[in-house]
């Protein structure tokens, strides 16, 4: 009996033991799964964009909602409907609250508004990613567009756009002055357009980011200066009145449309399979948005204190007209939505 | 002197638009051919349509504050509907219905419980705004259906003019006819320059105040669907912009005072060509946004200057409920 029961403890034991070794060989092999869930699990990550109603910030809450959720952290968004005052109370009440995100993803309106309160997000410990818009700030990192070379690459588009035989006049539509992406998309122009001294620009008034505005300069335009041959509009937002001044004036076959966006089918891709844009120079929105994902895992797991480093994370651009129009080229914003269940 | 005593600010801003339009005929090559003329007319016809709408109430002394909010939320409403697959009819009653009901609710809580036309329609705006926009409609962009009327309307022409002036100019002497010869547009003056005596006088003040609202709201559906007829869309951020103060502007430049019971379409067209014309020479000119805005401001500054000089402020000209 005693030896029954001896024998019975010691293979129980031996059990016990050869089970213990199991998990600790497995545990001993990749010890990383658990490192990133402890250091990425209840992260709470935050995205202010200046409005949630247009297709690039939903493209980008869509996947960084998908992602966030898969590693067990906490996704939110603000939505400051193009308000500049809206955005500074939710960052401000970010900071403040109690349970204050770990990781804060901001679009700024312009270059200065924020700059203060980013710094303070910043001192309260907060990562700052900065996404889209350039600002006056040292972000923890910027993720986005070099605005000069969106310019560069449009001038480049409406000067093949025009060709060797046209009237090699440009017509540009600006945002506005103070905005940075304004700004520096009519440096990068204005550099190219240099290397080509016989284009010319004829006038560049500013749009305000407003269609009909956009529509009304754009009439005037082709009235005063009938022989352009291409207009860069500076937003897809507003190039729709740009399009239409030249659909009105009847001159859609020779006059070459240039503006930039985010990809988004209904907003691009379509409107260049129509032949109202002859291009869009387009940001890979997905690319965008897992370069944002990758310097979150990466800033969660560091350890480093907000404001160690400011890296620029530039997203690849690409002027996408008819001839290298791929089915794959834009993204289809419904559909993201759908699978992201919004 | 007699001359300058007879000057009001009608005549002021009547003498700067042809000043400025000789100027801008003599100097700008492009500026006085036809193709330009049409298109400055053009230029202001969405924002003079809102004016008339505007004009109307506050000549009856109020003022609306929700007409952009209507007019682009309620045509993003109908093109979202139409989007999601809903019928041509059932689409537009369903719209309509609504832009009736906020011109109802405007109306009602002016004159019957007598809540000031400035907050009613301060909060209808962001109501109708922030419901349509989170409730409603997914993006701030609502594009127009392929070959649908609302594309065909926008490229309709008549003499290569495009059809908006021509609703412009219908609605304009439809404003004016109603204004001027029917009874209850000669109810507007009397109820605007003294309510209380219009009132006891047997006039139907209050009914006619909620008909006012109603006509703003389906004024402003209107220049919202010919807007998206010329972009082949509508946005919505327009709610943000400053359009609603530049429909104020060409109300109030023309010569309509905001104490109301003074003014009419007349007013409403010279504010709109003022506006039209230096808004063209400056594109013409190449004149920055910021400075087009700061020189629009000025001209504006100085008409209601030249007219607080010319005609004082007294105890008989200044009224009760004077904004």
């Amino acid at each position: 009996m005693n030896i029954i029961k001896t024998l019975m403890a010691a293979s129980a034991a031996l059990t016990i033991s050869s089970a213990t070794l199991v998990t600790q060989v497995s545990a001993a092999g990749d010890p990383a799964p658990e490192i990133y869930a402890k250091a990425m699990a209840g992260k709470r990550i935050m995205l202010v964009p200046m409005a949630m109603g247009f297709d690039l910030a939903q493209g980008w809450a869509a996947i960084l909602k998908r992602e966030v959720d898969a590693f067990g952290g906490i996704f939110e968004t603000r939505d400051p409907n193009w308000s500049v005052e809206a955005g500074a109370q939710a960052i401000t009440e970010a900071i403040a609250s109690e349970n204050k995100p770990d990781v804060l993803i901001i679009m700024s309106p312009d270059m200065n508004s924020y700059s203060k309160l980013m710094k303070r997000a910043q001192k309260a410990g907060i990562y700052v990613i900065l996404v889209d818009n350039p600002a006056n700030f040292k972000a923890d990192a910027y993720v986005g567009s070099d605005w000069t070379q969106l310019g560069r690459l449009e001038a480049e588009a409406v000067v093949k756009g025009c060709g060797p035989d046209s009237s090699k006049k440009i017509g540009l539509v600006q945002g506005d002055q103070v905005n940075a992406t304004s700004l520096f998309q009519y440096a990068g122009i204005m550099e190219v357009l240099a290397k080509y001294p016989e284009f010319e620009v004829v006038a560049k008034p500013d749009s305000n980011w407003d269609a009909t505005t956009s529509r009304n300069v754009t009439t005037t335009m082709l009235q005063q200066n009938p022989e352009i041959c291409g207009v860069i509009d500076f937003w897809d937002g507003d190039a729709s009145g740009a399009a239409a001044a030249i659909r009105e004036a009847g001159k859609q076959d020779s006059v070459f449309l240039v503006t930039t966006g985010g990809g988004e089918k209904a907003a691009d891709c379509d409107l260049i399979a129509d032949g109202t844009y002859g291009a869009v120079v387009m940001t890979d929105l997905a690319q965008e948005t897992h370069n944002m994902v990758a310097i979150i895992k990466y800033l969660l797991q560091s350890g480093q204190p907000a404001g160690t480093a400011a890296p620029y994370i530039y997203t690849l651009l690409k002027a996408t007209t008819k001839e290298n129009m791929k089915p794959d080229s834009c993204w289809d914003l419904s559909a993201l939505q759908a699978e992201a269940g919004q | 002197m007699s001359f300058l005593k007879n000057l009001n600010q009608e005549s002021i801003v009547l003498a700067i638009t042809i000043a400025i339009f000789a100027l801008a005929s003599l100097m700008l090559p492009g500026f006085f051919t036809a193709n330009n003329l049409v298109a400055i007319v053009r230029s202001v016809s969405v924002l003079g349509i809102l004016a008339l709408g505007m004009a109307m109430i506050i000549i009856g002394r109020g003022i609306d504050l929700s007409m952009v909010a209507i007019m682009a939320m309620s045509v993003a409403c109908y093109l979202q509907m139409l989007g999601s697959g809903m019928g041509e009819g059932t689409a537009l009653l369903l719209t309509l219905a609504g832009v009736i009901a906020m011109g109802l609710i405007n109306g009602i809580l002016v004159a019957y419980a007598d809540v000031p036309a400035i907050f009613v329609t301060l909060a209808s705006s962001s109501f109708v705004f922030g419901f349509v926009r989170s409730q409603l409609i997914t993006t701030d962009a609502v594009p127009v259906p392929t070959a649908h009327w609302v594309e065909i309307l926008g490229g309709l022409r008549f003499f290569s003019v495009p059809v908006e002036v021509f609703i412009f100019a219908g609605l304009a002497f439809a404003t004016f006819l109603f204004l001027r010869y029917s009874k209850w547009g000669r109810y507007v003056y009397y109820a605007g320059d003294n309510p209380e005596a219009a009132r006891n006088s047997g006039m139907p003040v209050r009914p006619m105040m909620v008909l006012r609202y109603v006509i703003s709201a389906l004024i402003a559906f209107i220049a919202g669907v010919l807007t998206a007829a010329s972009l082949h869309s509508i946005n919505t951020r327009i709610v943000n912009s400053n359009l609603l103060y530049d429909i104020v502007l060409i109300t109030v430049i023309g010569g309509i005072g905001l104490s109301g019971g003074k003014g009419g379409v007349r007013n409403v067209l010279f504010g709109a060509a003022l506006i039209g014309i230096m808004l063209n020479a400056m594109t013409i000119i190449d004149i920055p946004l910021l400075y087009q805005n700061l020189i629009k401001a000025g001209i504006l500054l100085g008409a209601i200057i030249v007219d607080g000089i010319l005609n004082p402020r007294d105890e008989q000209t200044a009224q009760q409920g004077d904004i």
